[in-house]
């Protein structure tokens, strides 16, 4: 609608007439001014990824994908990251299996049970709170709490701590992500349910979820593909000295051992003031941002696709 | 009338439904009710987790200590004002980028750009407010401070220092920034606008004076959710602001320093050792109940500007 005024010829010819033929030299600048911080922040991103894919180019070209498959190592030549890759994967699992089903249970009672009460209005605003606590704080929470208080379930600085601090972390975005897509179903779609005798939970199960279902799904994936990306709390809670996987361990002892994690193998090789590793850093990376990037993307447009206009 | 006829035999309880199904439907209610809940109990964690050895902390410290201008673990030196000005500087260089970057991409993408463009690029903004701050630390030390700070500062300059974190955390919160201010741009009335166009005004003219003053709370909420962010950040600071170990009272941007989440990371990654009678241990979680404390400040105040938007309109 505001494009069509925008763009109208009359409009345009009326405006050029007013303006008495003079070209409003001002006016390009400061639209050009608006473009440019525009591509600066666009930019920025494309510079990034050249640097990193450039510093990387050679390690892949010279390894493959022996780099993804090979243990940390001291020598840069042979070290890979085959061990940031498996932990990362078995955390955001983790962090998937506990947080998804209460992060959407908490959203389904926040928007579809509770009614507006003090308690409700204290749940919301304690939520949001939630998101903008700095990751590092949480780091602090699951020390204390999932390593130290509960150590001897854990086994102190493990995997298992490590997947439970990110699940706790991630917990309000998804809870955020869920409700918005659950307040985005028309209110019509429940009485519908409700005129024909359902009760609450087969509304919810049947009518509201289901078209709720995409957007839940895109909110979750993103908020996992930031756990999948976070350093600063599993600094806190283990993962730094680079853990070396149990092998032929049980699925217990796995979560209870030490790990590493893709963003903190990240962090290590930085610190290293070795050439070999600042390109094996930078090699690093463009594994952690194609695997991010490409589950984000994926995420983005599948919520644009089936982005429902009621 | 109809009444009389009818058989008495339709009570409240008929109209319920089956016992089984109520009672099934109170179950998943409750269910429910605890996933929300969790969220109390993990807020009280929080709180409670810091809150204990932030006591044993501040009861054990010498007052002088916590105000000396360096901030040392190792030597007991413990300056928190040395930290949280570090912590500021890093977050002012990071606004000073992110607010004319952000706001300006904003408005353009709100007022000037064809419905087509804002589409697609609006997510692209989202996936470079997804991109991990390790990332951004290695591209602040390996580009940002050679390239950029480098040949600004007089002298030659550390690789790691305030201004690189800084710039850094600009380009990482400048995304945040451009997408909440122009959903709040975006959700001003088209009214607003013919009006302004109706008296004769300019699309410059309409979109400084009109739509920005009428989206100011969600462009304040923007910058102090960014802001707020900016103070959290950890993992920039860690990589780039540099001084493993300890720091200097210092308010040279071009030098290296500690900020109050770099300091928490460096006693984080070596706290493995000193147990026990160190305070090295406790003073982490004092300084992570100061940045809680500071953050949840800023949420609550940027939260009450954004209710103001959705008030507004």
């Amino acid at each position: 609608m505001k494009a069509a005024i925008q763009h109208d010829a009359t409009t345009e010819a009326v405006r050029r007439r007013l303006a008495g033929g003079r070209v409003d030299l001002a006016s390009y600048l400061f639209q050009a001014t608006l473009f440019l911080s525009l591509m600066a922040a666009l930019g920025i991103l494309v510079v990034l990824l050249v640097d990193v894919v450039g510093g990387a180019l050679p390690v892949f070209a010279e390894r493959g994908l022996d780099f993804l498959t090979a243990p940390t190592s001291s020598d840069a030549g042979q070290a890979g990251v085959a061990q940031g890759i498996f932990g990362s994967v078995v955390l955001t699992v983790v962090v998937a299996v506990l947080a998804m089903p209460i992060g959407v249970g908490a959203a389904i009672y926040l928007e579809e049970y509770a009614t507006d009460t003090a308690l409700t209005r204290f749940l919301n605003t304690l939520v949001r709170n939630l998101a903008g606590v700095p990751a590092i704080v949480y780091g602090l929470l699951g020390l204390a709490i999932f390593a130290q208080a509960l150590g001897g379930l854990t086994g102190g600085r493990s995997l298992i701590a490590g997947a439970l601090t990110l699940a706790v972390l991630v917990l309000p975005i998804v809870i955020i992500t869920a409700a918005e897509a659950l307040r985005a179903v028309p209110a019509s779609i429940r009485e519908a349910g409700f005129g024909v005798g359902a009760t609450k939970w087969e509304v919810v199960r049947h009518h509201v979820l289901p078209y709720a279902a995409p957007g839940i799904f895109t909110g979750t994936i993103l908020s996992l593909s930031r756990a999948f990306g976070e350093t600063a709390p599993l600094l806190l809670v283990g993962a730094v000295t680079g853990g070396f996987l149990v092998r032929n361990a049980g699925v217990v002892e796995q979560l209870q051992g030490p790990y590493t994690a893709l963003p903190t193998v990240i962090f290590s090789w930085t610190r290293l003031p070795d050439a070999g590793f600042r390109a094996n850093t930078a090699a690093a990376i463009v594994v952690l941002l194609a695997v991010m990037l490409l589950v984000n993307a994926t995420a983005i447009i599948l919520r644009n696709r089936y982005d429902r206009r009621w | 009338m109809t009444t009389a006829t009818q058989p008495p035999t339709l009570s409240v309880d008929d109209l319920r439904g089956s016992h089984a199904r109520r009672r099934r439907e109170l179950a998943i209610r409750l269910v429910f009710f605890a996933a929300a809940g969790l969220s109390v109990i993990i807020s009280g964690l929080i709180v409670l987790s810091l809150i204990g050895e932030a006591t044993n902390f501040i009861t054990r410290v010498a007052p002088d200590a916590l105000l000396d201008p360096a901030f040392f673990p190792q030597r007991e030196l413990f300056g928190i004002p040395t930290l949280v000005v570090g912590t500021f500087i890093v977050a002012l260089i990071g606004m000073a980028v992110a607010t004319p970057l952000g706001l300006g991409a904003a408005i353009y993408l709100s007022e000037y750009a064809q419905p087509r463009v804002r589409k697609a690029l609006k997510p692209v903004l989202e996936i470079l407010a997804g991109i991990p701050s390790v990332v951004l630390g290695f591209f602040a030390l390996t580009v940002i401070s050679p390239q950029v700070v480098n040949p600004l500062c007089p002298g030659v300059t550390p690789l790691s220092n305030y201004a690189a974190a800084g710039l850094a955390v600009g380009i990482l919160i400048t995304p945040l920034v451009a997408s909440v201010s122009e959903d709040a741009m975006y959700a001003v009335p088209r009214s607003l606008r013919e009006a302004s166009y109706g008296l004769g005004a300019k699309k410059r003219t309409t979109s400084i004076r009109i739509v920005v003053p009428a989206a100011v709370s969600g462009i304040v909420a923007a910058l102090i959710i960014a802001f707020s962010r900016a103070i959290g950040e950890t993992l920039i600071v860690a990589v780039a602001s540099g001084a493993t170990g300890g720091g200097r009272f210092t308010l040279d941007p071009c030098g290296p320093g500690q900020t109050m989440t770099a300091a928490m990371t460096s006693l984080a990654i070596g706290s493995d050792r000193p147990r026990g009678d160190s305070l090295a241990y406790p003073s982490l979680f004092f300084i992570g109940l100061l940045l809680f404390a500071m953050t949840l400040v800023l949420n609550i105040i940027g939260e009450a500007f954004v209710r103001r938007v959705r008030r507004a309109y």
